[in-house]
C-alpha cells in the first residue's frame, strides 16, 4: 500500500463509522477540491452511492462556475443536495462586498451563521429535485447531528488540533482544551442530546496528497484551479471578493503537483490568497471556535 | 502523465515526555532547520515576540493557538509536516502535562514511532515513565529517547549515561527496547540535524538520522484474517442489488471462494466477490484495505460481528475478559454500572466485575484491594459483557485485542485483552439472586390472584425480524392479543417498547449507551407486572438468544412465553410457538390463545 492507499482506506473507514452511528448525517461540500475528494471517498466507501445529503452554504458571492459544477455533479452522482444561505443578511446587504461589514464579519454572517442555522434546520433549506433539476424548499428540515467536513490539519494552526470526530456544543462551539481522546480507530460516536459532532476524514491529508489523489482517481475538479491563459489560477476557492488567484502557469493536475513538490509553491501557505485570514492575529481561529469550517 | 506516488511516503512520529522537557522547542527547531515552515512564518513569530517584548522561542512556532501562548504549554496534539530526502513526516506534538494525558494518548496512538524527550537536568519525571508505559500499552515498538537540554549540564557524558541507564532499566520492565538514546540540545540545535562538536563522545545518529532510520510498518498481511464488519449495505437505488459486508481488513488476507465465519454468531458462508469502487479487480483482499464482500449465501448478521476465515486460528468468543485498562474518565470506573465497550466494530454493554490490581503508572508499583479505577490509573481488571463478543488476545493479534470504554458519551478507558475467561456466574445472575433475596412479597399469593383472575401470570413476548417485516406483524399481533384477552375479562396488558424508551428510559442518561439496559429494564418491569398477576405482553424486534435469556432470568420466578413471528428462526433458541409468515393476525391470536390454554395459563375454556 502506498501513502494514498492508506489515506484513502482511513478516510473510508471514518466515513463508514460516521454512517453507522449518526442517523442524521450530512456532508459539507464547498465545491472546492478537498470536499470534492471527500465526496469521491464517500462513493468509494458506499460502492458508488452517496447515502447522506450534501450541504452547501451559498454566500451568493461564489464564482458562477462553482455553482454550475456543483449542480452537474449532484445530478450525475445522484446526490441529495441541500443548499442554505443567510437570506436576511443578503437582502439587507449586510456583507463585505456591499461595503457594510468587515471581511471577518461577513464570513460570520454569510458562512458561520448560515451554516449553523442550515444544519440545525431552523432556517429554510433548498433541496435539489432530481426530476426537474431545480431547487425546491425542503418541507421538514431535521437537525443534523453528524457533519462531515473536509478540513485538513496542514491548512492552518487551529485545524492541526482537530480530531477525526470532533464534538461541538449546543452553540456549535469548539472546546479546544477539552477534546475527546482518539485511539486505535475508535472515535467519538456517542454524543449528548443537543450537541453535534464534526467528522474529518481528510485530517491527515496534505494539499499535495489531495492533488495526487485527484490525479490517480481522475476526479473532476473546477477548471478555476488551472491557468486560464493569463498566468493565474486559483489555489483555494472561496467567494470572489475575498479570494485572489495566484500567479501560476500550471495548466493541469500534473503541473500543479510538480509546482507543490518542487516549484514555487513549496513553501507558500495554501490560504495565502484568502484575505479574511489576515484580518487579526487569530481571526480564523476565532471563527473556527464559533463554528466556521 | 501520472505523478510518482512513491516519492511521498509518509510517516507519523509523535513527541512525548514530561511537561517543560522541551518537546515543542525540539520540533520547532527541527522544522526550522529542515526549511519546513512556510516563507515568512519564522519572521512573523519573531516580529510578534518583539512586539510583546518576549524572547523568541522555537516552541512559539508550534503553539499556534492563543490559549497555548497564554499558558505556555501544549494543550492538545498539534500536527506539523516536514520532509527529508527519504520521506514526508507528520510530527505530532503531544502535551506533557498530566491534565492533558488523553491528548497525549491521542497523539501517540496515531504515531508509527515515538521520540520521548527527557530533560537532562531534571532527569526522569513522573510523565517520563507514565508516557513510556502508555507507549508500551499503545503497542508502538519504535521508540527513541532524546536526552534534551544537554547544554544546561555542560554536555556531560556522565549525566547522559546515568539517565540512559536508569530509563533503560525502567523500559525493560515494561518490555520496551528503545532504538536509540540521543543527547541533544533543542535550544542550541545540538545533534538534531547535524552532529554537535560539543559532544564528541557521542557516536550515534542525530535525531534526523534516527527519524529516517525508523521503518515504515507494513500492513500485517501474514496474520490470521480479521475483518470487523462496519456495515451491511444494500443500496437499492439505481437497481443495485448487491448485499455488501463493508469494513477494513485489520490483519491477514482472504480470497474469493474462501470459507468465512461471522463471530460471535457463528454463521458460515463463502466469499463470492470482493467489492471496490473505481479500483482494479483483485480476487484477494489484504490487510489495510477498506472494501466489501458479497457472500454466496443470504445470511443476516448485524454490523459489529468479526469476519474470520474458517481455516485459520479462531478468535476467542466470550462474555468475560481479563484486561489491562487505562482510565482517562473524569469520573472513576466503578462496579455495578453499565459502560459501553467498543472493540473492533463490536459495541457492547460492559461492567467492571473485579479490579485485580492497580498499577501506579509513574512509579510502576501495584496497589491491590482497590474497588474502582481512578483517573490516570492503569488497572488489571475483569470485565463482563451481557452477550459474548469476539476478540483476540492482544499479544496474539493486537488490532482485535484492543478496546475502548465509553462513559458519559466520551471514550474514558483504553484497554488490551490479556485473557478470555469463561464458566463463571454473571453479574446479571448475582443481581438476580440479590434481588430475589430481598423481594418484598405481598399478602396476596400468586395462586389467589390466579383463582380470582381465572389465569396465571405470564410474560408473553413476541418477536420478529425487522428486515422481512415480521417485527411489525409481531407488534400488531401483540396488540390484538391484548384486546382479545381484555374482551374476555382477563388481566392483560400490552406494553409498547417505544413507551419504555420515551418514558422510563428517558430518565436514565447512560451517556449514549442504552441497547442492553433497555432489555434489562423491560425484564425488571416484567417481574413487577407478572407479580401483579397479569398477562404481560410485549413485542420487541430482532431478539437474540441472549436477550431472551436476560428477560427469562429477570422475569423469574414467573415464566416467559416466547412467540416468534415469521420465517426466520431465532438462532440457538426454540420459541414456544412460531406464527408462520403467511398467517393472518386473527389466526395468530387464535393460535397463541390456544397455546395459553394448553400451557394452563388460562384456567378454563374461554378463548
Amino acid at each position: 500500500m502506498n501513502h494514498l492507499d492508506r489515506l484513502e482506506a482511513q478516510g473510508v473507514r471514518i466515513l463508514r463509522e460516521a454512517y453507522r452511528d449518526f442517523k442524521d448525517l450530512a456532508m459539507l461540500w464547498s465545491i472546492g477540491k478537498d470536499s470534492t475528494v471527500l465526496l469521491w471517498l464517500t462513493r468509494k466507501a458506499f460502492f458508488g452511492h452517496v447515502p447522506f445529503p450534501l450541504v452547501h452554504v451559498d454566500t451568493r458571492f461564489k464564482i458562477p462556475e462553482m455553482i454550475a459544477y456543483r449542480d452537474r455533479l449532484a445530478m450525475e452522482w445522484h446526490v441529495n443536495m441541500i443548499v442554505g444561505q443567510n437570506v436576511e443578511a443578503l437582502r439587507d446587504k449586510q456583507t463585505f462586498p456591499d461595503g457594510n461589514l468587515t471581511r471577518i464579519q461577513c464570513c460570520r454572517r454569510l458562512k458561520s451563521e448560515a451554516l449553523k442555522h442550515t444544519l440545525s434546520g431552523d432556517w429554510p433549506r433548498l433541496r435539489l429535485d432530481h426530476a426537474s433539476g431545480e431547487y425546491v424548499v425542503d418541507s421538514k428540515p431535521e437537525p443534523f447531528t453528524g457533519v462531515i467536513v473536509g478540513v485538513r490539519a496542514d491548512e492552518e494552526g487551529s485545524r492541526s488540533k482537530e480530531r477525526y470526530f470532533s464534538p461541538r456544543d449546543k452553540d456549535s462551539e469548539w472546546d479546544i482544551g477539552d477534546q475527546p481522546p482518539e485511539l486505535w480507530n475508535q472515535f467519538k460516536t456517542d454524543f449528548a442530546p443537543g450537541t453535534h459532532v464534526r467528522i474529518h476524514p481528510l485530517l491527515d491529508w496534505t494539499e499535495l496528497n489531495i492533488w495526487e489523489y485527484i490525479e490517480r482517481e481522475n476526479i473532476p475538479v473546477v477548471s478555476l484551479y488551472f491557468d486560464q491563459g493569463n498566468g493565474t489560477r486559483y489555489r483555494s476557492l472561496g467567494c470572489y471578493p475575498c479570494t485572489k488567484p495566484i500567479d501560476s502557469k500550471a495548466r493541469n493536475i500534473a503541473e500543479i503537483i510538480a509546482e507543490l513538490r518542487t516549484g514555487k509553491l513549496k513553501n507558500v501557505a495554501e490560504r495565502s490568497g484568502r484575505d479574511q485570514d489576515k484580518e487579526d492575529g487569530g481571526g480564523l481561529e476565532t471563527l473556527r471556535r464559533e463554528g466556521y469550517m | 502523465m501520472q505523478s510518482d506516488p512513491v516519492a511521498t511516503e509518509q510517516m507519523s512520529i509523535a513527541m512525548a515526555g514530561h511537561v517543560d522537557h522541551g518537546k515543542s522547542t525540539v520540533i520547532g527547531r527541527l522544522l526550522a532547520e529542515t526549511g519546513s515552515f512556510p516563507d515568512g512564518k519564522i519572521e512573523q513569530v519573531r516580529a510578534m515576540c518583539q512586539r510583546n517584548a518576549r524572547p523568541f522561542e522555537y516552541a512559539f512556532l508550534l503553539d499556534a493557538l492563543k490559549d497555548e501562548q497564554a499558558q505556555g504549554i501544549t494543550i492538545d496534539t498539534a500536527r506539523c509536516f516536514f520532509k527529508t530526502a527519504k520521506r514526508n513526516y507528520i510530527l505530532i506534538d503531544a502535551p506533557g502535562h498530566i491534565e492533558f494525558l488523553k491528548n497525549m494518548i491521542t497523539g501517540a496512538a496515531r504515531a508509527e514511532a515515538i521520540l520521548l524527550v527527557i530533560d537532562a537536568a531534571e532527569g526522569i519525571r513522573e510523565n517520563s515513565t507514565r508516557h513510556g508505559y502508555m507507549v508500551s500499552m499503545l503497542g508502538i515498538r519504535q521508540v527513541a529517547i532524546l536526552v534534551n537540554k544537554m547544554d544546561s549540564m555542560g554536555y556531560d557524558v556522565g549525566r547522559f549515561e546515568a539517565i540512559k541507564a536508569e530509563y533503560s532499566a525502567f523500559l525493560a520492565k515494561i518490555n520496551l527496547e528503545p532504538l536509540a538514546f540521543i543527547p541533544i540540545s533543542g535550544r542550541e540545535g545540538a545533534n538534531l540535524t547535524t552532529r554537535s562538536a560539543a559532544m564528541p563522545w557521542y557516536q550515534g545518529p542525530t535525531v534526523l538520522e534516527q527519524i529516517d532510520a525508523f521503518k515504515k510498518p507494513e500492513p500485517p498481511v501474514a496474520m490470521p484474517f480479521r475483518f470487523p464488519v462496519q456495515g451491511v449495505y444494500k443500496f437499492t437505488e439505481q437497481n443495485d442489488d448487491r448485499r455488501i459486508f463493508a469494513g477494513t481488513v485489520d490483519t491477514g488476507s482472504v480470497a474469493v471462494g474462501d470459507e468465512v465465519v461471522f463471530l460471535p454468531s457463528g454463521k458460515h458462508s463463502r466469499v463470492a466477490s470482493i467489492e471496490r469502487f473505481n479500483a482494479p479487480a483483485d480476487p484477494v483482499a489484504r490487510a489495510g484495505e477498506a472494501l466489501g464482500f458479497c457472500l454466496h449465501t443470504q445470511i443476516y448478521v448485524k454490523p459489529g460481528e468479526l469476519l474470520v476465515k474458517a481455516a485459520e486460528i479462531q478468535p476467542s468468543v466470550s462474555t468475560r475478559l481479563r484486561a489491562n485498562l487505562f482510565w482517562m474518565g473524569k469520573a472513576p470506573m466503578i462496579k455495578h454500572k453499565t459502560y459501553k465497550l467498543k472493540l473492533g466494530a463490536a459495541r457492547s454493554a460492559v461492567t467492571l466485575v473485579n479490579v485485580v490490581n492497580v498499577l501506579d503508572a509513574s512509579e510502576l508499583t501495584s496497589v491491590r484491594n482497590k474497588q474502582q479505577i481512578d483517573r490516570h490509573d492503569v488497572a488489571e481488571c475483569v470485565l463482563e459483557c451481557p452477550k459474548p463478543i469476539a476478540f483476540d488476545l492482544e499479544r496474539d493479534l493486537a488490532t482485535t485485542g484492543r478496546f475502548v470504554i465509553v462513559d458519559d458519551y466520551e471514550i474514558a478507558g483504553a484497554g488490551i485483552v490479556l485473557e478470555a475467561l469463561r464458566g463463571q456466574d454473571s453479574v446479571l445472575k448475582d443481581h438476580f439472586l440479590e434481588r430475589e433475596r430481598h423481594w418484598e412479597s405481598s399478602e396476596v399469593s400468586a395462586d389467589r390472584r390466579a383463582g380470582e383472575y381465572r389465569h396465571r401470570a405470564k410474560f408473553v413476548l413476541l418477536t420478529g425480524r425487522t428486515e422481512d417485516g415480521s417485527a411489525d406483524k409481531a407488534q400488531a399481533l401483540a396488540k390484538a392479543l391484548e384486546l382479545r384477552l381484555f374482551w374476555l375479562h382477563f388481566k392483560a396488558y400490552y406494553l409498547g417498547a417505544r413507551n419504555v424508551a420515551l418514558g422510563l428510559d428517558a430518565h436514565f442518561d447512560e451517556g449514549g449507551y442504552s441497547g442492553d439496559s433497555r432489555i434489562r429494564r423491560l425484564g425488571e418491569l416484567a417481574r413487577i407486572l407478572t407479580d401483579s398477576g397479569q398477562i404481560f405482553i410485549a413485542s420487541i424486534p430482532d431478539l437474540d438468544v441472549y436477550d431472551i435469556q436476560t428477560l427469562e432470568l429477570l422475569n423469574k420466578p414467573n415464566e416467559i412465553l416466547v412467540v416468534n413471528v415469521g420465517g426466520t428462526p431465532i438462532e440457538n433458541y426454540s420459541a414456544a410457538f412460531t406464527v408462520p409468515a403467511e398467517a393472518s393476525v386473527d389466526g395468530g391470536v387464535n393460535a397463541v390463545g390456544m397455546l395459553l390454554r394448553q400451557k394452563d395459563v388460562i384456567l378454563e375454556y374461554s378463548i
